[in-house]
This record gives C-alpha cells, sequence and structure tokens, in this order.
C-alpha cells in the first residue's frame, strides 16, 4: 500500500513537471502560434537567477518563486521587441531565429557561469510514507504545477487582459479597429509566457541542477507535448503530460528512464500521427 | 559560344571549379590543412542532402543527424565486422535511406506537413541520441563491434580499395574520394532535377494540391526525395567516420541538426551551390573558434543564424549566383562581343 502511494506520487509528479515545462511555451503557442525554440533557454535563465538570488542570501522561497519569472519575463519583453516582433505570421523563421537564439544563450552563459553545475538546495525535506521516504519537494513540484495552470487559467479568463489577449488572438483586426494596442498585447503575451518558463526553472533548479546545457534536454519534451496537446494552450498541456507523463513514468517503472524517455518519443510520434493538430485539434476544441 | 555551353554554363563552371580544387588543393596545401579541408568537402555532402529535400522538396527536417548518425553507425559496426569497406559504404547509404523512406511512408502518406514534420524528424533524432547513448554495458554488441554508449566506437577502419581490405586509404586519396563523391552528388542531384520527377518535386513545394489536381501523387515523389536525402546524409556519415576513425553519439545530437540548419541558412535554402559554401564556412568558423578561448563558440553560431535569418534570409547564394558568377563567367570569355550582347536583347 505504501508503495502504491510512492508509485502513485512519482506519476503524478512526472505529469506536473512535464505540464510545467511546457505551460510557458503553450501559452505563447497557443495564443500568438509561435514556437519559441529558446524555451528551454528561459527554464535555464530562470535557474540561474534563481541560484545567483540563493547564493546572494535571498530567501530560498523568493529564490525560486518570485526572482526567476519576473528576471525572465523582463528578458522576453526585450527579445520580443528586439527579435520576435519582426516574424510575426512565419511560424518557420521563428522556429529558426529562436533555435539561434538558444545557441546565443547557451554561449552567454557558459561565458558568464562557466560550465559546471550551480546548484541550489531542496527547501523541503523528506516526508515519511510509511516504512519509505519521498522527496517533500516533489509533492511541492506538483503542488506548483496546479496552481500554476489554475493561476493562468485565471488570468486568461477573468482579468481584463486575459480578455484583451484572447480577442487579440481571435482577430487581431478588429480588436485593434476596436482599441486595443496588439503589437503591446503580443510582447505582453510573450513576456508572460517567458515569466512562466522562468517560474518553471526556478522551481525545477533544485531537481535538475544548473549548468548552461539542460536547456536542450527541456526542450525537446516540453516542444513535444506543446504539439500533442494542440491550439488550446490549457487543456492540450493538461492532456498531452497526462498521457506523455504517464507513458513515461510507466515505461521508467518497467525499465530504466532512458527507455523511460524513448517511450514518451515514440508515444508522441504515434500521437502525432494520428492527431497532427493535437489532441485539442480533435477534442475538447472550444476549450481555452 | 556553344548553345550547350551557354545554356549550362554554371553547371561548367561549377565542375571547372571543383576540378580545379580536387587537383589544386593537395599541391597548395599542407597535409594537415588538406585533413580539415576533407572535413568540410564531407559536411558540404551534408548540407547537399538537406538542401536538396528542404530546398526543392520543402520537406522541413529538424532532425537530419538521424541520418548521418545512422549511417556513420551503420559503416562503423559493418566496416569492423566485414574488414573490407566496399559493402559497408552501400549499408551506410542503405539504412538511411530505408529510415526515410519508412520515416516518409508514416508522414507524408498521413498527411502530415511542415511544422508536423520537423517535430517529428527531431523527436526521432532524440529517439536515437537517447538509445545509442544507452548502449554502455558489454551486452550491447553487433558481431564484434561494442557499440559503447556515450563513448563511442574508436579505431574504425578507413576506406580502402574495393574488394582489397590491406590497400587503405591515406589521407589523400581520402581528399579525392571525398571530393569526388561531393561533385557526384552535386551533378547527380542536379541532374535529377531537370528530370520530369526534379521538376514535379519542385512543383509539390510549390503547390501540393495543384500538382495533385494535375494527377501527380505527391506523396510518392517526397517520400522518393527524402529517402534520396537520406542515403545521401548516410553517405557523408560513412565517410565523416572513416575519416576519424571515430564515431560518438553526439553525431545524433540536436547540436548536429541546428549546425545543417545553419549552413543552409547561411548558404541560402534553395539553392545548391550556396549549402555547401554555408557547410565549408561555418565549419571553418567553428574550428578557428574552437582553438581560441575568448568568445563562445555558440555565441557566434547562435548570432549567425539569427543575422541570416532576420537580415539575409536568401543566404548568401544570390551573391554567387548573381555577381561572381557572372564575373567569372566573363573572364571566361576573352571579352564581351557584340553579337551576344544583342542577342540578349532579342530574348
Amino acid at each position: 500500500m505504501d508503495l502504491a502511494i510512492l508509485v502513485g506520487i512519482d506519476f503524478v509528479n512526472g505529469v506536473a513537471t512535464l505540464a510545467l515545462m511546457s505551460i510557458g511555451l503553450a501559452v505563447v503557442f497557443g495564443m500568438m502560434r509561435i514556437i519559441n525554440l529558446a524555451h528551454g533557454e528561459f527554464m535555464v535563465m530562470g535557474s540561474y537567477s534563481a541560484a545567483v538570488a540563493y547564493h546572494h542570501n535571498v530567501n530560498i522561497w523568493v529564490a525560486i518563486l518570485i526572482v526567476p519569472p519576473i528576471a525572465v519575463a523582463v528578458i522576453g519583453a526585450i527579445i520580443e521587441r528586439v527579435i520576435i516582433r519582426r516574424l510575426y505570421g512565419r511560424m518557420v523563421e521563428t522556429m529558426l531565429a529562436t533555435w539561434g537564439l538558444s545557441l546565443f544563450i547557451v554561449g552567454i552563459l557558459t561565458t558568464i557561469f562557466g560550465s559546471h553545475t550551480e546548484g541550489v538546495p531542496a527547501p523541503l525535506s523528506g516526508i515519511k510514507v510509511g516504512n519509505y521516504q519521498t522527496s517533500g519537494y516533489s509533492l511541492f513540484v506538483i503542488l506548483m504545477s496546479v496552481v500554476t495552470i489554475v493561476g493562468v487559467y485565471v488570468v486568461l479568463r477573468a482579468t481584463r487582459l486575459g480578455l484583451l489577449a484572447r480577442g487579440t488572438m481571435q482577430n487581431a483586426e478588429m480588436a485593434a479597429a476596436l482599441g486595443v494596442d496588439t503589437s503591446r498585447i503580443y510582447a505582453t503575451t510573450f513576456a508572460f509566457g517567458a515569466g512562466l518558463a522562468g517560474l518553471a526553472g526556478g522551481i525545477l533548479a533544485p531537481i535538475s541542477g544548473v549548468f548552461p546545457s539542460i536547456g536542450g534536454s527541456y526542450i525537446g519534451r516540453a516542444f513535444i507535448t506543446v504539439i500533442g496537446g494542440g491550439p488550446a494552450p490549457l487543456v492540450g498541456t493538461v492532456t498531452a503530460s497526462a498521457m506523455f507523463g504517464f507513458v513515461n513514468q510507466l515505461a521508467t517503472f518497467l525499465s530504466n528512464p532512458v527507455y523511460g524517455e524513448v517511450a514518451l518519443l515514440v508515444a508522441a510520434v504515434i500521437l502525432i500521427r494520428l492527431l497532427p493538430n493535437g489532441i485539442t485539434g480533435r477534442y475538447f476544441r472550444r476549450a481555452l | 559560344m556553344h548553345p550547350f555551353v551557354r545554356s549550362n554554363a554554371s553547371l561548367i563552371a561549377v565542375g571547372v571549379i571543383g576540378i580545379a580544387l580536387l587537383v589544386g588543393l593537395p599541391l597548395a596545401l599542407e597535409l594537415f590543412t588538406l585533413l580539415r579541408v576533407t572535413l568540410f568537402v564531407i559536411f558540404a555532402i551534408l548540407a547537399l542532402s538537406l538542401a536538396f529535400i528542404w530546398g526543392y522538396g520543402g520537406i522541413l527536417c529538424f532532425g537530419h543527424s538521424a541520418f548521418f548518425g545512422l549511417g556513420a553507425y551503420a559503416y562503423a559496426v559493418s566496416v569492423i565486422n566485414v574488414g573490407d569497406s566496399t559493402l559497408p559504404i552501400v549499408i551506410a547509404m542503405a539504412l538511411p535511406a530505408l529510415l526515410a523512406a519508412a520515416l516518409g511512408y508514416f508522414m507524408f502518406y498521413a498527411r502530415i506537413s511542415d511544422v508536423y514534420v520537423g517535430v517529428i524528424t527531431l523527436t526521432v533524432t532524440l529517439i536515437f541520441y537517447n538509445v545509442v547513448n544507452s548502449t554502455a554495458g558489454p551486452q550491447y554488441r553487433i558481431g564484434d563491434v561494442h557499440l559503447g554508449g556515450f563513448n563511442g566506437i574508436p579505431n574504425v577502419p578507413s576506406l580502402n580499395v574495393p574488394f582489397d581490405p590491406n590497400a587503405v586509404l591515406g589521407p589523400q586519396d581520402m581528399f579525392w574520394v571525398c571530393m569526388v563523391a561531393l561533385m557526384l552528388v552535386y551533378f547527380g542531384l542536379r541532374m535529377l532535377l531537370r528530370m520530369r520527377f526534379g521538376r514535379v518535386l519542385i512543383a509539390v513545394r510549390e503547390n501540393e494540391s495543384r500538382v495533385e489536381f494535375l494527377g501527380y501523387d505527391a506523396r510518392l515523389h517526397k517520400l522518393i526525395a527524402f529517402s534520396i536525402g537520406g542515403a545521401i546524409a548516410g553517405l557523408a556519415g560513412c565517410l565523416f567516420t572513416a575519416w576519424g576513425g571515430f564515431i560518438s553519439p553526439t553525431a545524433f545530437s540536436v547540436v548536429q541538426s541546428a549546425q545543417i540548419i545553419i549552413w543552409l541558412m547561411v548558404g541560402g535554402v534553395g539553392t545548391l551551390i550556396g549549402p555547401m559554401i554555408g557547410a565549408a564556412l561555418i565549419s571553418w568558423l567553428t574550428a578557428s573558434l574552437g582553438s581560441q578561448q575568448t568568445v563562445d563558440a555558440n555565441v557566434v553560431l547562435g548570432t549567425v543564424l539569427l543575422a541570416f535569418v532576420l537580415l539575409v534570409p536568401k543566404g548568401i547564394a544570390p551573391i554567387v549566383t548573381d555577381q561572381l558568377m557572372p564575373w567569372f563567367l566573363s573572364m571566361c570569355r576573352s571579352k564581351p562581343s557584340v553579337a551576344s550582347v544583342s542577342r540578349k536583347d532579342k530574348t
């Protein structure tokens, strides 16, 4: 029974991590039809800002939850202004440009911090489940993932900004005619997505370790989850990460983490073959 | 000028330059530099394979290193087992071509296009990278070869004279082989693009549904083009392994795929000559960056890719074809004759 609870926590944790990684990318893709291949590096910048803040004696909770989203959102806003803005409506060019951007950021991070691993300690100790011990931090990751998704839902659904953003994404010309500053909405949405990436990077920093090239291992999974999820950012992310996370954990449980990753990738290829527009391209079409 | 020469002027120019390099470089360069140039030539072959399927087939392949790596590993495994490099070269081209055909059937016959093809190919590369990386244990072996996981396979024999394993090619022979292979691939693709198949393929790139209304099978054309691209990438992988005597899973890495795409963006998508130049330029750049400490190579590569996407989206090929090539041709003529000018006015 205790073992079953542990395995259950593992499964939910896998799903939650995947959702946390993908939500920022999904918001930008779903709202703006842009694939940001530098998303993994945005997360790494979040992790680094958490590490730097922590080493400057900032409270650990502030360092992983407050500093990263703000820092990365600011960087995202600048990047939107300088690069992304010129490429709206050209998906392939955007992917190539952000791929260049991701190489650039990896290089800059290596130059500044060196290629060794920075550490951020997990602020929660282990929790006993019967005779076993599990990490309290993984429960925290699950909680934060749920909070983030609910938060994104509230922002998009209940705030004026979310309303303007959804309106602009549906029909930019009409929104502009009604007096919405659409270019500012795009910039804000992109910065919002970047901030979510930063938050994910901050939260995952104690688990994954912080080094410049780790973004590469995030972006593959996040990218696949978003494409598998399809156009609706929230429902798509939740359903796709539930599915891929489950497959990943199941294969990991049965063999080892490498084949877990492989199973995830194979599941993604099959899913895209069956539903080329993602899960929400076929089901839950009117969802958010 | 003879009409045949006039209508094929650029092809002949490329041929002349190619032969000049083939003969001239070994005489002009030291052996060490020639070795490096050989690598650029191998990368140019790899660039051509993606230039063909992306630039002419319109198939956006983000994971082209899957074919490169598969060719490289197929060569390494089979040449160590067989000893003679003749058959392994064939295997190194056939396996990636088969993979491409299977993937192509999977994708194109399901009418998956554009970005989603990119995602699937990228995913396939990641799968290969993960699987090959995890084969470190002694139980992972094919014949006499330990796959070696992230350590790769060392001591892979170089190419030899066909059916004579003892006559191993030296560095200079290797350069000639690679250069000849590059020219064969280039002219082969040029020929293919002039044939009916190539014309239909370009039409598919321009407008897939219109081509289908005209009765052509767009899916089949994309499938064949993808397989040809896979085979060429496999050849590049095979030559790469034979050149260095070593192969590791980094051949499958996403960074490798990104490199190929950068070569194309720099050279110019939609041309064949540009990507070859792009491959040589960027490889030379990364090689020289690797030998200094001040700037990180990724910063430069990223900046180059960004700059070309934003500022020079057509790459450097138009500069070559519109300015350098006419200049080269006019150098070949003794002086511009009045006849040729007036003929130009009429057409």
